[in-house]
């Protein structure tokens, strides 16, 4: 093959991330028909910025708007009132033709994969090729190319019926990279996937990111594939944004209801039963409160219990505790008990060695 | 059986199978675009003509509904005009087709709506034109359900053939009945049935194998 590997042909990825998002949701409101003539609204008033090059995660619950959310992106749904500007081109603005020309450089793949049945893994990538009208060579070239980048090449002859799930969201992901997109969506793109294949295809998802710094906005109702993958979190519910920013910020200080309840089963947030069970909101004479301690940057791996011991001389009684990598950063939560007239000093100390802290409630 | 009979179940059978195969090609062009628009002009849907889509829903069960028989005879003027003669085998081509298109139509329609929307979705996504859908996605995915709803169409053509003998269309069926019945010829009904159960018995099983070759969607062997 004589074809570079290379994404970008002409042009190395781009490693600056410059000023204007790549992907800039404008104000969108989207109202859809009701079915007792009621409308209903699935977005109100979004504002989202895609910058160029990374990887941002849209997490909400079912019904939340998340869907409506990235079909806007490619011209598959319209709102009601915004904008919605995809690399300088409003994309609910767009007449037929040039939303068809403008979704080339938007790729997208889906939940069920959305492969046709009829054609070989090496005929299902070069569809969106054909469509494009490239010529019998080049959409050889480029189908070989794509195989290799997402691990295909021996299965090119294969039907979908012949793939795992993995395999065929490989098939996905090439086709959806076919026309050289400047962005890509992923609409759910593991939640049919289980947790092995889940991390493998996150794991191409990232070096598509990083070596061909591809933009990629996917949704999910999966906390997992946020931590693994994404830089950015936005946090969506009843179609309102709840919270944004850097991930390990949002999941380390979680500010919002929803945004704990998909932190809910991650590791060192849920208490041993013999704790939760004996918890109580009001203190009684005997009884220890219960202090979550998160252990952050910096300080994840300071020995600040033994200092609270020799510094403060409260002894600390250890009930959970956990470590966790959110983003590729280290992250540690630690559950513990201590006497209820030192709690105040407690958290003083604590949030003096900059650790987050928030009182659980107390154990007799 | 004398000699003469088998050159008249031979001569039968030729002119059902020329009608059939005729009636059904043109049914097939005509009824292919038909199902497809079908299929693909509800509201909000590729080609929306939501108006259009329920018209043509009304004149192709209006077709539907109509007995066969009745069909044939009430068309005799159209008939004419296409064929030339409203009498023989040629002649009967014009009913067998005009039946059938519709017939031909509900199926692939039914075909094409088997289709998952997901895949219309994805095309979109990459910038597919409506026709390119069409041609591109939905046509090569529904094209198993399209043989079988062919091959059904075909058997039912071979049952409307035998009435065409009102209008002098011959055929298998025009034999039954004025050798079989009317001059009380039991072998020769016999005969008949028996060269249509394997005209219907071929014409299934080719279908079958065909739609099976072209299903990917399960694996083979």
């Amino acid at each position: 093959m004589n074809a570079p590997l290379g994404y970008f042909g002409d042009q190395p990825a781009q490693r600056l991330i410059p000023a204007e998002p790549i992907v800039r949701l404008e104000k969108i409101s989207k109202t859809f028909p009701g079915r007792d003539g009621q409308p209903v609204t699935a977005l109100r008033e979004i504002d989202l910025s895609v910058p160029q090059g990374s990887i941002l995660g849209v997490i909400g619950r079912s019904g939340a708007g998340k869907s409506t959310l990235i079909r806007l992106v490619n011209g598959l749904e319209k709102p009601t009132t915004g904008k919605v500007i995809v690399d300088g081109a409003n994309i609910a603005a767009l007449p037929e033709s040039a939303l068809r020309h403008a979704r080339r450089s938007i790729g997208m793949i889906f939940q069920h994969f959305n492969l046709l049945s009829s054609r070989t893994a090496a005929q299902n990538i070069a569809l969106p090729l054909e469509v494009a009208g490239y010529d019998k060579a080049e959409i050889r070239n480029r189908v070989e190319e794509l195989l290799a980048l997402v691990g295909l090449t021996d299965k090119r002859n294969r039907y979908p019926s012949e793939l795992s799930g993995g395999q065929k969201q490989r098939v996905g992901i090439a086709r959806a990279l076919a026309t050289k997109p400047k962005v890509l969506l992923s609409d759910e793109a593991t939640s049919a996937l289980d947790p092995e294949t889940t991390r493998s295809i996150l794991d191409l998802l990232a070096k598509i990111n990083d070596e061909l710094g591809l933009t990629i906005l996917l949704i999910t109702h999966e906390m997992a594939v946020i931590r693994n993958i994404a830089r950015e979190v936005t946090v969506i519910e009843g179609g309102r944004i709840v919270e944004q920013g850097d991930v390990f910020e949002v999941f380390t200080r979680p500010q919002h209801e929803v945004t704990r309840s998909f932190l809910g089963d991650e590791a060192g947030r849920v208490l041993p039963p013999y704790v939760q069970s004996r918890l109580t909101l009001e203190a009684t004479p005997n009884s220890q409160a219960v202090i979550r301690i998160g252990f952050r940057g910096p300080h994840a791996t300071d020995p600040v219990l033994a200092r609270l011991a020799r510094e403060e001389g409260i002894e600390a009684n250890i009930l959970s505790g956990a470590v966790d990598e959110i983003a590729g950063r280290p992250f540690g939560t630690l559950v513990v008990g201590v006497p209820e007239n030192a709690t105040l000093k407690t958290l003083d100390f604590l949030k003096k060695h900059g650790l987050d802290t928030e009182v659980l409630g107390h154990v007799a | 059986m004398s000699p003469e009979m088998i050159r008249l179940i031979a001569n039968s059978t030729g002119e059902t199978l020329y009608m059939v195969a005729v009636a059904a090609l043109i049914a097939t062009l005509f009824g292919l675009p038909l199902g497809v628009f079908l299929a693909t002009s509800g509201k909000g849907e590729l080609f929306a003509a939501p108006w259009v889509n329920r018209i043509l829903g009304v004149i192709v069960n209006a077709t539907r509904s109509t007995p066969f028989i009745i069909l044939v005879v009430s068309i005799i003027p159209l008939t004419r005009l296409i064929a030339g003669t409203s009498i023989g085998t040629s002649a009967a081509i014009v009913p067998l087709t005009i039946a059938a298109t519709p017939f031909i139509a509900r199926l692939i329609e039914g075909a094409i709506r088997e289709v998952d929307q997901g895949l219309v979705e994805a095309a979109r996504a990459f910038g597919a034109t409506p026709l390119q859908i069409v041609l591109k996605v939905l046509i090569p995915e529904a094209l198993p359900g399209i043989v079988l709803g062919l091959t059904l169409a075909i058997v039912s053509l071979l049952g409307f053939s035998a009435m065409v003998g009102a209008v002098g269309g011959g055929g298998l069926g025009d034999l039954g009945i004025r050798y079989g019945y009317q001059r009380f010829m039991p072998e020769m009904m016999l005969a008949v049935v028996v060269v249509l159960i394997v005209l219907v018995q071929a014409v299934q099983s080719i279908g079958d194998r065909l739609a099976r070759h072209l299903n990917k969607r399960i694996r083979h062997g």
